[in-house]
């Protein structure tokens, strides 16, 4: 097929059904929860929004906001910069990336059963060759997507934060899949459910937060606070997923969507 | 004693609120030398320099030797309740509404005769009272003949009530319930007598010690209320600011640096985005629903205190932009007052020194226990004083600016907080 054939079939195949669009973004809403570091370090703004005029005397004719959050707000990408072992790659921020990466195909790792057992559950290398025995390879530059199905907590802010008194409890990657998948894979990036693309208790982890090292030391990227990815293939689908282009943006809220099969 | 008040009876919700209106508020200036002490919970009246003659009315020159050096000085409203009258009749429409009201002249055992307003409960003429200076629902200082000792249950007397700002049966808002001054307000505040009490917590994933067991008592009712989102301080006004009697905005980001101890404005932001915006925030959603109820029955819409600090006066540099925050809150918070006086809903500042909490671990003592401070501001509700400057830290310094604001400033300036 000739490109312009793909484009217009591709076309034709969205506007018949048989690609669908999934939308993995949750909404930017001032409760949803943020990142959280001990108070004497800065912090995350959550996403706030405020009203500059609805039709009234601020702005008789039209309605708008203004609108402020931090970099890694809600639904959002992680550029290589935001991480100390990432800092002096090029091409490593937002507004630097090559644009092509923003459009990849996507795998993803069921963990629903694991992560309602143990909050805390950890995605090993062998857990990834057991799901490539059912699902082949993991494709070189494609995301890597750790389905848990904790957005579905995303409605309360408490059960989806979940902190007791020894931090925060959400499952992630160990140390070794991150390494592996960037090294063995080639993967483009990794992508999760929960606030970070590392498990709550990542800080404990050697290195402390492992994925976010590997990934964002070898020039690849995070998604987190993704959802929806119960609706997914496990293979098959493509992510469309560019960021704001920040200058030396060391990520941003963005909307996620999925190209995944139709019915035929 | 006099007779405990009753729990007021749900109002009729077929008849109009009634509107606010205020008693006389027309002072001149000198005369708002009384509302300054007044404000503060002391009854001052000007003593001549050179003759010491108390003076009453104030005026520009002592009524004996014509001296001009009158100087305000506490008095201890020590005197003879000579005689007493009862209105029946006012064309005034504040007094109108709250016949029949007691008035009465007592003479001071320093000199003047003073007409005074008279509760319920001071006995008949003639009698040993104690005249003291409240504030009323203008604002201004007013006299009192009280009895000569504190007697059961006298804050329930229905012409002090018009005075103060009890919590007692008054629904309450604390808008931070996770610090330890939030939990201890909560508590004082119950013990007080208040009727309900919302609590407030922004990020409820944030599980602090002691908040949970809030919830145990029976008053509460816990809100989400984050004052850095203007929704979350919309939603929760529209379900229950037509309700609240006090807010109590104890919400506070305190970081301790100055400008070059701290990069960028990230940490001077938050703190704006409380201190000051979230003042506004709150003030916007929950101001207009007070003024409606200022004279809604005998547990009105009565009061609103703002937790500032005695950085508000003069700027302590090593917590500089915690103070400008403050200073900024101050400013607000006249405004504020000057906003809410036309419904009689008194705003109290509360001028704090350094709170015993995480943020000033590395202050030397003496520091406020928050318990402490607690029980100052339901105090100052009770007693119906609008600017408090509890614990000896604020006391002194206070003293210091009052003597002269320049020279604190350059003292702090020095490191001699």
């Amino acid at each position: 097929m000739q490109p312009t054939e793909i484009l217009a079939a591709l076309a034709g195949a969205l506007a018949q059904g048989r690609i669908r669009v999934l939308d993995l973004t949750h909404t930017l809403t001032p409760e949803f929860p943020q990142i959280a570091l001990p108070p004497e370090f800065g912090q995350c703004l959550p996403f706030r929004l405020e009203e500059v005029s609805r039709y009234d005397e601020r702005g008789p004719g039209w309605y708008w906001n203004n609108f402020s959050c931090g970099e890694h707000t809600g639904t959002h990408f992680d550029a290589p910069v935001h991480w100390i072992s990432g800092r002096d790659l090029p091409n490593n921020a937002v507004d630097t990336i090559a644009v092509q990466n923003f459009i990849a195909p996507a795998v993803v790792i069921d963990c629903s059963r694991e992560a309602a057992a143990d909050a805390d559950y950890l995605l090993t290398v062998d857990a990834v060759k057991a799901w490539e025995a059912s699902h082949g390879r993991v494709p070189a530059r494609s995301w890597v997507l750790m389905r848990t199905d904790w957005s579905k907590k995303s409605g309360d802010p408490e059960a989806y934060q979940n902190y007791d008194e020894s931090g925060q409890h959400t499952p992630g990657p160990h140390a070794e899949v991150a390494k592996f998948l960037v090294e063995e894979r080639d993967v483009l990036g990794f992508g999760s459910e929960s606030i970070g693309t590392d498990a709550g208790q990542g800080y404990h982890q050697r290195p402390p937060y492992p994925c976010h090292y590997y990934m964002h030391g070898a020039g690849r990227y995070g998604l987190q606070c993704l959802t929806n990815l119960d609706l997914l293939p496990a293979t098959g689908s493509m992510l469309i997923c560019p960021p704001l282009k920040i200058e030396h943006g060391s990520g941003s809220p963005l909307r996620v969507l999925a190209l995944v099969p139709g019915g035929s | 004693m006099s007779l405990p008040m009753q729990r007021p009876r749900r109002k009729n919700p077929l008849l109009r609120t009634r509107a606010p209106t205020l008693p006389p508020w027309g002072r001149s200036r000198v005369a708002l030398g009384l509302t300054a002490a007044a404000a503060v919970g002391r009854f001052e009246l000007q003593q001549c320099a050179d003759c010491g003659a108390v003076q009453y009315p104030p005026r520009e020159a002592c009524h004996v030797c014509l001296s001009a050096r009158l100087q305000w000085k506490p008095q201890s409203g020590a005197g003879m309740l000579l005689s007493e009258t009862t209105l029946h009749h006012s064309n005034d429409l504040f007094f109108r509404e709250r016949l029949p009201w007691r008035l009465g002249l007592v003479r001071l055992d320093s000199g003047p005769t003073l007409m005074v307003h008279l509760p319920d409960c001071t006995p008949a003429a003639p009698a040993a009272v104690r005249v003291d200076a409240r504030l009323d629902r203008a604002g201004q200082a007013v006299l009192l003949g009280l009895p000569l000792k504190e007697i059961e249950h006298m804050n329930d007397d229905r012409v002090l009530r018009e005075m103060h700002c009890d919590p007692k049966f008054r629904k309450v808002l604390v808008t931070d319930g996770k610090t330890a001054l939030g939990q201890a307000l909560v508590k004082s505040l119950a013990a007080a007598g208040a009727d309900l009490i919302w609590v407030g917590h922004a990020e409820p994933w944030k599980k602090l010690p002691g908040f949970a067991d809030l919830s145990a008592l029976p008053q509460v009712t816990l809100v989400p209320l984050d004052l850095s989102s203007a929704k979350s301080v919309a939603e929760l006004a529209g379900e229950v600011a037509g309700k609240v009697d006090i807010v109590i905005n104890n919400a506070e980001v305190h970081r301790t640096h100055g400008i070059a101890t701290r990069r960028g404005v990230d940490a001077a932001r938050a703190e704006m985005d409380i201190n000051y915006f979230g003042l506004l925030r709150l003030a916007q959603e929950f101001g207009p629903a007070l003024k409606g109820r200022g004279a809604d029955g005998a547990a009105s819409a009565v009061a609103w205190v703002n937790l500032l600090s005695i950085y508000a006066l003069s700027n302590y540099p090593p917590h500089g932009t915690y103070s400008a925050s403050k200073a900024a809150a101050l400013s607000l918070a006249q405004c504020l007052r000057a906003e809410m006086r036309g419904a009689g809903i008194r705003v109290v500042n509360v001028f704090p020194g350094p709170i015993d909490d995480d943020w000033n671990q590395l202050l030397p003592p003496p520091k406020l226990a928050p318990a402490a401070l607690a029980q100052a501001i339901v105090k100052a509700l009770r007693d119906g004083v609008e600017d408090l400057y509890p614990g000896d830290v604020a006391q002194e310094w206070l003293a210091r600016w009052r003597d002269n604001p320049k020279v604190l400033e350059r003292e702090l300036a020095a490191g001699e907080g």
